[in-house]
C-alpha cells in the first residue's frame, strides 16, 4: 500500500514542526540571555564600562554598596573583600580590592562571577575595571589583591539605598588545561 | 482458466502469523497497541518495585535498608520509568487500539513507522535500566535532572540516560505524527471533527503537544551532553552559563508533558461515564474547547515549577495568574462529567468505579495544585511532600486509574471475553484504599515541612510516613491481582457481545468482539448525527 500524497505532506509538515521546536529549544539560550540583559532579571552585571566624559555626579544621595565573596563547591582558595561596604555617591568612580589566596601547592586558575542584588539595580552598576573580566591564575601558595573600579549610575531609582555585589569564585583549572591541550 | 477448482482456504488466512516474528514485524495497530500496553504494564511493575524500595526505607526514620546514594537512584528511576515507560506508552497503546476503530479507519496512517515507534522503547528502557548495574550507579539527580547536578556532578551513566531520553523522544514524536495524520486524513466519510469521540479529540490535542515539546526536551539533554563532554557552558556559571536556564528550558517541556499525561485520561473518562450513566456526554462542544484551552495554557505557565528560583515579582505574579486560569477549563470538564451522571440511569461496573474515582480524586489533586500555584504559599510547599502528594494524586488516581478503567472497559472488545466482575471490583477497592492511604498523609507531612527526595526524616514525620508506606504496599500488591485478571480475561471468560456494554456508543462497538485483525477495511456508514 503506497502512502498517499496527503499523508506524505501532512507527515512532512509535522516533522518540520518537530525540527523547528528542536531549533527553538536551542534558540531559548540566546533569547534567555537577551531577556536577562534587557530586564537585568538575574543580577548579571555588564561587561567593561566606558564612563562618558561628563557623567553627572549626584551629590544629593548616598548609596551603600556591600561586598560579598563566596567560593563555589570545593574551591579551596581564600577569597574575601578588603572592605565589607562603602558609602558611595552615584556618578563618581570608586576603587576597592578583593583578596585571593591559593592555599594549595599546585598552580590553579579561577573565574569570579559577579551578581548584584536587588536585581533591578544590576543594570545601574557599572564596572570599569574588574578582576572578573579575566581568569586569574595563581601559583601554589601565591596571593593577590585584585582590583575593582566601579560607578553607580545616577539614573538608578531613588528606592535603591543599598546594593550588594556578590562574587562567586569557581575553579576553572581543568577547563583551561583541557582547552589549552586541545589547541 | 484451469478446470481444477482451487482450494482458496489458504488464501484467506487474514489472521496474523504465528510465532515471535509476528510481533517483531507487525504493522497492525491492534498488535502494536497490545505491545505498548504490555510494555507499559511491565514498566509499571518495575517502577512500582522502585517505589516500594523507597517506601520501605521511609517506613521508619533512620537509614535502615539502602544507602542514600542508592535511594536517590530509586527516586530518579521511579520517576523516569513511570512517566516515560508506564503512563505515556499506555496512552499510546490505547490510542493505537482505539483511534482507528473509533474513526472507522482500517489502521494508522503510517503502519511501519508505528512499528518503529514501539520497538525503540524496549531498547531505550533496556539502556536506562542497565544503568543500575553500571559503575557509579544509575542516574541519581531526580527525574527532573537539573544541571549542574546532572552535568558536573553526575555519575558516568548520565550519558546513557541522555541517549535513552533521545530514543524515547523519537518514539513519542513519530507516534504523535502518526496519530495526527490518522485523525486528520482517515476519518470515515461524513465524520466531521466535532463528531469524533472525545478520546480521539484528546489524543489529537495531546499529539500536537508532544510534537511541540519533546524536541525541546531533546534540545535540553543535548545541551547537557555538550556541557558534559564538549566543554560548553550552557548551564555552568563558571563559563558564563546559567543553571536557571536549565530549569526554564526543562519546564517549558515539563509542564506540557504533565498535560500530555492527563488529556488522554480525560478522553477515556468521557467515554466511560456516558456509557454507565446511559446518558450522552454533557456539553460535548465545551469539552473540546476546554481541552484545547488547557493545552494552549499549558505552554505559558512553566515557571510555576520554579517560583523559588529568584524571578522578579512581575514574573511570579504573571505565572501565578496564568496557572490559576487553568482551573477554569478543568472545572468545566469536571462539572460536565458530573452533569452527565445527573439523572442518569447508573450502574457501577469496574470501569465506572475507576472513572468516578478518577473524577473525585483527580479533583482533589487539582485543588492541591491550585494551592501550589499561589506564590507566597508555594514558598513553603516547594520541594516538600506536599508537591509529591499533589502530583501523585493527579497521576495515580488520575492517569493510572483512567488507564485501568480503559483496560476494563475495552478488554471485552479486545479479547472477546468479559473480565471477572468480582475480581475487578476487588482490584478497584484495594487500589482505591491503597492509593488514598499512601498519598493523602503526604499532604500532612508536606505541610509540616518534610522535604522531598529525602531518604531519612525528622521524627515528627514518622507516623504518617509509616501509614503512607503501608498504603503503598497495599496498592502495589493489588496490581498483581490486576495482572492476574488481565491474563485470565485473555485466556477465557464469559463471551462478550459486540456491543458489550448497554449504552455504549461509538464505532468500536459495531465490530465483533474480539475485534477482527482487520476492521473497517471498507469505511463504515455512520449512524445518524449524535450532536
Amino acid at each position: 500500500m503506497s502512502v498517499n500524497t496527503t499523508t506524505k505532506f501532512a507527515t512532512a509538515k509535522l516533522f518540520g514542526i518537530a525540527v523547528a521546536m528542536f531549533a527553538f529549544g536551542f534558540a531559548l539560550v540566546p533569547l534567555y540571555e537577551i531577556y536577562c540583559d534587557v530586564t537585568g532579571a538575574n543580577g548579571k552585571t555588564g561587561d567593561q564600562y566606558e564612563a562618558p566624559a561628563n557623567l553627572a555626579i549626584d551629590e544629593s544621595r548616598e548609596v551603600t554598596v556591600q561586598f560579598l565573596a563566596n567560593n563555589n563547591a570545593n574551591m579551596p582558595w581564600q577569597f574575601r573583600p578588603s572592605v565589607r561596604s562603602m558609602k558611595v555617591v552615584p556618578g563618581k568612580m570608586y576603587e576597592t580590592t578583593f583578596f585571593a589566596g591559593n592555599i594549595t601547592s599546585e598552580s590553579m586558575v579561577a573565574q569570579a562571577v559577579p551578581s548584584v542584588a536587588p536585581f533591578h539595580a544590576a543594570e545601574y552598576f557599572h564596572k570599569t575595571e574588574c578582576f572578573c573580566f579575566e581568569q586569574q591564575e595563581l601559583a601554589g601558595g601565591d596571593q593577590l589583591d585584585m582590583p575593582l573600579r566601579f560607578i553607580v549610575d545616577p539614573e538608578m531609582p531613588e528606592s535603591v539605598k543599598t546594593l550588594t555585589l556578590s562574587y562567586t569564585l569557581f575553579d576553572v583549572t581543568e577547563a583551561v588545561r583541557a582547552g589549552a591541550a586541545a589547541e | 482458466m484451469s478446470a481444477v477448482i482451487e482450494n482458496h482456504h489458504d488464501d484467506h488466512h487474514h489472521g496474523p502469523d504465528k510465532g515471535i516474528m509476528r510481533w517483531v514485524l507487525t504493522t497492525n495497530h491492534k498488535d502494536i497497541g497490545s505491545l505498548y500496553l504490555w510494555f507499559s504494564f511491565a514498566m509499571f511493575l518495575v517502577g512500582g518495585c522502585m517505589a516500594l524500595v523507597i517506601r520501605a526505607e521511609l517506613f521508619q526514620p533512620g537509614l535502615q535498608l539502602v544507602a542514600p546514594e542508592f535511594f536517590n537512584q530509586m527516586t530518579t528511576m521511579h520517576g523516569l520509568i513511570m512517566v516515560f515507560g508506564a503512563v505515556m506508552p499506555a496512552f499510546v497503546g490505547l490510542a493505537n487500539w482505539l483511534v482507528p476503530m473509533m474513526i472507522g479507519a482500517p489502521d494508522m496512517a503510517l503502519p511501519r513507522m508505528n512499528n518503529y515507534s514501539f520497538w525503540i522503547l524496549p531498547f531505550a528502557f533496556g539502556l536506562l535500566i542497565s544503568t543500575l548495574f553500571m559503575e557509579g550507579g544509575a542516574p541519581n539527580f531526580g527525574w527532573t535532572f537539573y544541571a549542574p547536578l546532572s552535568t558536573e556532578y553526575a555519575p558516568p551513566s548520565v550519558t546513557f540516560f541522555i541517549f535513552a531520553v533521545h530514543l524515547m523522544g523519537v518514539s513519542s514524536i513519530m507516534g504523535s505524527i502518526n496519530v495526527i495524520v490518522t485523525i486528520l486524513n482517515m476519518r470515515a466519510p461524513g465524520m466531521r471533527l466535532m463528531d469524533m469521540p472525545l478520546f480521539v479529540w484528546t489524543w489529537l490535542i495531546t499529539a500536537y503537544l508532544l510534537i511541540a515539546v519533546m524536541p525541546v526536551l531533546a534540545g535540553v539533554v543535548t545541551m547537557m551532553l555538550m556541557d558534559i563532554h564538549f566543554g560548553t557552558a550552557f548551564f555552568s556559571a563558571a563559563g558564563g552559563g546559567d543553571p536557571v536556564l536549565f530549569q526554564h528550558v526543562f519546564w517549558f517541556f515539563g509542564h506540557p508533558e504533565v498535560y500530555i499525561m492527563i488529556l488522554p485520561a480525560f478522553g477515556v473518562v468521557s467515554a466511560i461515564i456516558p456509557t454507565f450513566a446511559r446518558k450522552k456526554l454533557f456539553g460535548y462542544d465545551s469539552m473540546v474547547y476546554a481541552t484545547a484551552s488547557i493545552a494552549f495554557l499549558s505552554f505559558i505557565v512553566w515557571a510555576h515549577h520554579m517560583f523559588t528560583v529568584g524571578m522578579p515579582i512581575a514574573g511570579e505574579l504573571y505565572f501565578m495568574y496564568a496557572t490559576m486560569l487553568i482551573a477554569v477549563p478543568t472545572g468545566v470538564k469536571v462539572f460536565n462529567w458530573v452533569a452527565t451522571m445527573w439523572k442518569g440511569s447508573m450502574t457501577f461496573e469496574t470501569p465506572m468505579l475507576f472513572a468516578i474515582a478518577f473524577v473525585i480524586l483527580f479533583t482533589i489533586g487539582g485543588f492541591s495544585g491550585l494551592m501550589l500555584s499561589i506564590v507566597p504559599a508555594d514558598f513553603q510547599y516547594h520541594d516538600t511532600y506536599f508537591v509529591v502528594a499533589h502530583f501523585h494524586y493527579v497521576l495515580v488516581p488520575g492517569s493510572i486509574f483512567s488507564i485501568m478503567a480503559a483496560a476494563y472497559y475495552w478488554l471485552p472488545k479486545w479479547t472477546g471475553n468479559m473480565y471477572d466482575e468480582t475480581l475487578g471490583k476487588t482490584h478497584f477497592w484495594l487500589s482505591f484504599v491503597g492509593v488514598n492511604v499512601t498519598f493523602f498523609p503526604q499532604h500532612f507531612i508536606g505541610l509540616a515541612g518534610m522535604p522531598r527526595r529525602y531518604p531519612d526524616y525528622a521524627l515528627q514525620f514518622a507516623d504518617w510516613n509509616m501509614v503512607s508506606s503501608v498504603g503503598a504496599y497495599i496498592f502495589g500488591f493489588s496490581q498483581l491481582l490486576f495482572l492476574f485478571i488481565v491474563i485470565k480475561t485473555i485466556r477465557g471468560g464469559k463471551k462478550a457481545t459486540d456491543e458489550v456494554w448497554d449504552g455504549a456508543e461509538g464505532l468500536e462497538w459495531t465490530v465483533p468482539s474480539p475485534a477482527p485483525y482487520h476492521t473497517f477495511s471498507t469505511p463504515p456508514e455512520l449512524p445518524a448525527r449524535a450532536h
